[in-house]
């Protein structure tokens, strides 16, 4: 099977700044992989960019084997996200936000699609509920049911879990696994709790300025670099990336 | 996986509209409250303007019937610029756009939810118009649909063009969308003939569509009949109006999602 994501030699530029330097990966379908690095890295000039609200300055993405440049509309249909600062309308209850949104994705049979996803997500007694007045946690998990509507093959999550109590937060990684396990999607996640990373990624992509630095298991990729955990590796990233390039 | 039906995707414009009003009286309010001022300002204006006029003049189609439509059109082109406004306030351009959604379905969205809030304005208003002051739309005549074509696409021209400015320059961009019709009302002699315009002004006026409809409106109360030449050109330029409008919004679209605007954009000005 092909991947669900395949980017190459993406690069982002403005002005003199480089945002992403000309990245290549992909992302298999059923894999749920990790995008790390500090604030300014790139990674959210990466997913701006595969949801084509962002034009790189060069390179190609393929989601699902659709050109994004060449045919944006259906290669965006092949995704969904769900991210921190994309809050959904506040002035929609949760019900009328899931119908709009699944109407845009071209959902079949929405309102079962919808009734299924409030019962996962636990949001039966928010359904009337306009979002805008709900808990960061509770609109995050409007997004993420959201984010699900159309069962993508490729998930897009921009620190999904940030505003979650640890409980839910672990629900939700549990349900994130059962939809790439089940479904076959494959996600990509950005985060900066390295314990998350660990346990849900199966792959993770370090991004420092722009650049791919290192990528593989999270779970043996610190011993690799002689870290004792994920955090101290991701903090040594932060601080002195050259000396971890060269290394 | 398909990208799904266009249709759908503009019918999900529309019905989040219809979401928007059904849960907010405060939005449905101002669909027909300033048009009913305006009538019943207007309405009580000519008919004191009928008593003090010794010509038997009357002063209800002339003022009171342009009022009508001028409101039309104000209503349609705000149609347009609150459904955008309604993704900018509640900061979901980000969310709208990173879907399949493609420009035409978004403004063919924007436009059908202007056709509806629209058409409750024009209802209450001529409701009010005739109980109250005995004026109604069909005292035009068959003239009226072109009349009222060109005004609503002229209107739907303008709410393309604001949006597409708030677009660019960011929700502080509104306050230089709302005067616009109040700024066109002078070139567009709403109130009086072209001809008491300054020459400067005249020729501002002929580029501007409801100039030829209220020209027309006052030829046929005049008795002078329906000037069909100058209807036609207000229709063609504003069928033209709504092309450029079009072009215009899709060339700010792109050039903010090649600056990356639209990721950035939030409450205060992104540019």
């Amino acid at each position: 099977m092909s991947a669900v994501l395949s980017i190459r030699d993406l690069r982002k530029t403005y002005a003199s700044v480089t945002a992403v330097g000309g990245i290549s990966f992909d992302v298999e379908p059923g894999e749920i992989v990790g995008l790390l690095g500090p604030n300014g890295a790139g990674k959210t000039t990466t997913i701006d960019i595969l949801l084509g609200i962002l034009a790189p300055t060069s390179g190609s993405v393929q989601i699902a084997g659709v050109d994004l440049a060449q045919e944006r509309s259906r290669a965006l249909a092949h995704t969904n996200f769900a991210a921190v600062y994309a809050t959904l309308p506040g002035n929609l209850t949760v019900a009328e936000n899931l119908r709009f949104f699944g109407m845009i994705y071209g959902v079949t049979r929405l309102t079962a699609r919808i009734e299924e996803l409030i019962r996962q997500f636990e949001l039966e007694r928010f359904r009337n509920v306009k979002t805008g007045v709900l808990s960061s946690g509770e609109q995050t998990r409007v997004s993420l049911a959201k984010a699900l509507l159309n069962r993508p093959p490729l998930l897009l999550l921009d620190e999904p879990t940030a505003s979650l109590d640890p409980a839910t937060a672990r629900d939700v990684r549990q349900l994130i696994r059962d939809f790439s396990s089940r479904e076959g999607g494959g996600v990509l996640w950005t985060s900066h709790n390295m314990h998350e990373v660990e346990d849900v990624c199966g792959r993770v992509l370090f991004l420092s300025r722009g650049k791919i630095l290192m990528e593989g298991d999270p779970r043996t990729l610190a011993a690799e670099h002689g870290k004792a955990n994920l955090e101290e590796l991701f903090i040594s990233l932060a601080r002195e990336p050259l000396a971890l390039e060269d290394a | 996986m398909s990208s799904g039906s266009p249709l759908r995707r503009t019918a999900a414009i529309v019905l989040r509209q219809f979401y928007l009003l059904r849960g907010s009286p405060v939005r449905i309010l101002p669909l027909f409250v300033w048009v009913a001022i305006d009538i019943v300002l207007w309405g009580f204006i000519t008919r004191y303007l009928n008593s003090l006029s010794s010509s038997g003049m009357n002063f209800v189609p002339v003022l009171l019937g342009a009022v009508l439509l001028w409101d039309f059109f104000v209503r349609v082109m705000q149609g347009v610029t609150t459904a955008f406004f309604e993704d900018v306030w509640s900061r979901s351009l980000l969310n709208v756009f990173a879907t399949p959604m493609r420009i035409p379905e978004y403004l063919a969205g924007l436009v059908l939810s202007s056709i509806g809030t629209s058409a409750v304005g024009l209802c209450v208003m001529q409701v009010l118009a005739v109980t109250a002051f005995g004026l109604s739309f069909f005292s035009f005549g068959a003239a009226l649909a072109p009349f009222l074509i060109v005004l609503f696409l002229f209107g739907i021209a303008l709410g393309i063009f604001g949006s597409a400015i708030v677009m660019r320059f960011g929700p502080s961009a509104e306050w230089l969308v709302w005067p616009i019709p109040a700024i066109l009302s002078p070139f567009a002699a709403v109130f009086y003939p072209l001809s008491t315009l300054p020459a400067w002004m005249q020729t501002i006026s002929r580029v501007l569509p409801p100039a030829y409809v209220f020209e027309g409106v006052r030829a046929i109360v005049a008795g002078r009949g329906v000037q069909a030449g100058n209807l036609a050109a207000g229709a063609a330029m504003a069928a033209l109006y709504i092309l450029l409008a079009g072009a215009f919004f899709t060339r700010i679209y792109r050039q903010a999602v090649r600056t990356g605007l639209i990721a950035r954009y939030s409450a205060e000005s992104p540019g």
